[in-house]
């Protein structure tokens, strides 16, 4: 199933007993995320004003949410100015219904879709061919995912846990491809000829929004491959979904976005294609433009001031990559679209701390620090992950841990020592907070790894 | 705005928000645009297209329609009607759409561009009339930009300043690619898979 929503069905120690055993999946996605690592810090390293570019990134993300109900009244008129329809849709529900009435509205059985965290948060695939209706994904690694049966288990590269021969096998078994190799640019051009004829016939296409522009009601997809280029081009209706908090106050806050997400999640000083569109385009494009801006638990998490800042993601995965928990667990573990260090604060707070087994995910981490020194919006993950281990509500046991760890964080090398401790077979639960040592104990510790990432992170500086 | 409102999820949305905010206010914020420094704009562009593995050539205006006609090859080009009478190489047919059923007609695409980024490498159409509709530049599995000096700017932040108002806009920085196996980087996959740039010299 790919589009698997946000609602973890086991407790996040339970869930990564299973992915742990999965040892081809490791494997792959070590590999993956080295390789990222390193690639993505010479792409920042390129950039004189990084840090100030996170800066001001921050700030606006801050102002265009304490301003959020202003700015997409703005949005909605820009929008309809220039002939598109603005919907809104309180939860993942009604977004569907929305959806799917479109498509209905034409008589449509089947549309194209770009590759969209927020179409998979609310589960339209599956709520669409509940209704008859075929949904298409056209991103290489989604369309791995879906003739696989898997879900993404990467934000950027959802079929990072499948290596080239499983990939050759699946396209053998279920396109026809007749596939000799296991050539990576053989298998891509077998999935180009697969999918450029549904492009051609596609009357609807369905997407998601990296971001949209209050002050002119622009829209825009930022992408690789071009399926999202095809999609918002060729068809005559688009569907776009976009959670509310991705509105930018002004046009020139595009700058900030194109010089940080590129660098950010594929390590390019920028992706191959961009796409932004304002309403309708008569004589170029669809027709017909919907946009549909979703809460589904946003206006939750915007409530709490004090992790409100979880909302300024824009979805670059880099946390992911650097996140020792992640590399191990894998994206599955979390039971959420939103994997690693982000679904980790993200998924509890969209669903409420009060979600029995959602409420388990700020236990994954080890409090290392590396996620926040990458993240270009510079959201402080650890420390919200320390504020929702004590919202989920620690007995009192725990609570000696907590103390722990903020004394752990309050020191890197501190904490550096504590994990050079528990690399000695010491174990760390006693130093950590209740929820990781559980965690902790759901796993081998000689799978720490030889050196910490904070370690590694110093010496490649 | 509010009162005539018929939308009841609108309308929670948006006081589920305004609750949420309250006891906050806004920080006024002041944006200075980043600036990119390069001492050589064109230098820099054409080193870094090249680097995502689109073909670069440099060149005056005189010697462009040769080029042009050697980078087209024998295929079918169509070409944005926009474009300078002159640049037209002789058998190229002018048009600012292919529509789907037409989507094999075509091996080639060319057009002028709205400017174009030393930091990235990266080319932006704004879909005006030397650069046809969106399908001119995505169906073909070729496209020949031509970009003169005067039309490259630095950073990232001076293409964003000068696009505002621009409704439609593409960027394409090199051909199509996808990291999607293995993470190793494979060119082409829906969008054109050979990317050329004419970088044109003013005529001396
Ligand atoms: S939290 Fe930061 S680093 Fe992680 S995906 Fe979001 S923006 Fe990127």
């Amino acid at each position: 199933m790919s589009g698997g929503g946000i609602t973890p069905s086991d407790r996040f120690e339970k869930a990564v007993k299973l992915t742990l055993a999965d040892g081809q999946m490791r494997a792959n996605l070590r590999h993956a995320t080295t390789t990222i690592r390193r690639k993505r810090q010479r792409a920042q390293d390129e950039v004189p004003d990084w840090q100030e570019l996170r800066d001001r990134a921050a700030r606006m993300k801050d102002d265009a949410h304490a301003r959020l109900p202003e700015l997409l009244i703005q949005l909605e008129e820009r929008v309809q100015d220039a002939g598109g329809r603005v919907h809104w849709a309180r939860d993942a529900a009604e977004a569907r219904e929305i959806v799917a009435a479109i498509a209905a509205g034409y008589g449509l059985n089947r549309v194209v879709k770009v590759k969209s965290m927020t179409t998979d948060e609310i589960e339209l695939n599956d709520f669409l061919a509940s209704r008859g209706i075929a949904a298409v994904e056209t991103d290489l690694a989604e369309l791995i995912c879906q003739l696989a049966g898997d879900r993404p288990s990467h934000i950027l590269v959802p079929a990072i846990h499948r290596n080239r021969r499983e990939i050759q096998e699946l396209f053998r078994r279920t396109l026809g491809a007749d596939l000799p190799t296991d050539n990576p640019a053989e298998l891509a051009e077998a999935a180009r000829l697969h999918l450029r004829r549904t492009f051609l016939a596609a009357e609807m296409a369905v997407s998601g929004a990296n971001f949209a522009v209050a002050e002119t009601g622009t829209v825009a997809v930022v992408e690789s491959e071009g399926n999202g280029r095809m999609c918002l081009t060729l068809p005559r209706v688009l569907a776009t979904v976009m959670g509310v908090e991705k509105v930018f106050p002004l046009w020139s806050d595009v700058e900030l976005m194109l010089r940080l997400l590129p660098r950010s999640s594929t390590a390019e000083r920028m992706n191959p294609y961009t796409s932004f569109w304002t309403g309708v385009r008569p004589g170029d494009g669809p027709q017909e433009f919907h946009l549909i801006l979703l809460d589904n638990g946003r206006s939750r998490v915007l409530a709490d001031p004090s992790t409100r800042e979880t909302l300024r993601c824009i979805r670059c995965s880099a946390c992911l990559n650097v996140c020792p928990v992640y590399e191990r667990a894998g994206g599955h573990a979390y039971g959420s679209v939103y994997p690693g260090p982000i679904g980790a604060i993200l998924t509890p707070q969209l669903l409420g701390m009060e979600h029995g087994e959602a409420n388990s995910l700020p236990g994954a981490s080890s409090l290392c620090g590396a996620c926040l020194e990458v993240c270009p919006v510079k959201i402080d993950i650890p420390r919200i992950l320390v504020e929702l281990r004590a919202k989920a509500g620690v007995k009192p046991a725990e609570s000696a841990g907590l103390k722990a760890a903020a004394w752990a964080m309050a020191s890197p090398r501190r904490f550096e020592a504590a994990i050079r401790w528990a690399r000695r077979g010491r174990g760390l639960a006693p130093l950590l907070p209740g929820p990781l040592s559980g965690w902790l104990q759901g796993r081998d510790l000689p799978e720490m790894p030889a050196r910490s990432f904070r370690e590694e992170w110093r010496r490649s500086r | 705005m509010e009162a005539e409102s018929v939308n009841p999820s609108r309308d929670a949305i948006l006081a589920r928000l305004r609750e949420a905010l309250e006891g906050s206010s806004p920080r006024p914020r002041q944006d200075e645009p980043g600036a990119w420094p390069t001492p050589d704009p064109v230098a820099e562009f054409a080193e870094k297209a090249a680097e995502y593995r689109a073909r670069v050539w440099r060149g005056c205006q005189a010697d462009a329609p040769a080029r042009l006609a050697e980078v087209i090859g024998a295929g079918r080009a169509a070409v944005a009607p926009g474009l300078d009478t002159h640049l037209i190489p002789p058998g190229a047919e002018v048009r600012s759409r292919i529509r789907p059923v037409e989507a094999e007609t075509y091996a080639a695409a060319v057009t002028g561009c709205r400017l174009a980024i030393a930091e990235t490498g990266t080319i932006v159409l704004d879909h005006g009339p030397d650069q046809g509709t969106r399908s001119l530049t995505l169906l073909p599995d070729h496209h020949i930009c031509l970009v003169r000096t005067d039309q490259i700017v630095a950073g990232v932040a001076e293409a964003v300043a000068a696009l505002k108002g621009a409704g439609l806009q593409t960027w394409i920085s090199g051909p199509s690619a996808t990291s999607d196996i293995e993470l190793i980087r494979v060119e082409g996959v829906h969008g054109p898979r050979r990317l050329d740039i004419l970088i044109l010299e003013p005529d001396a």
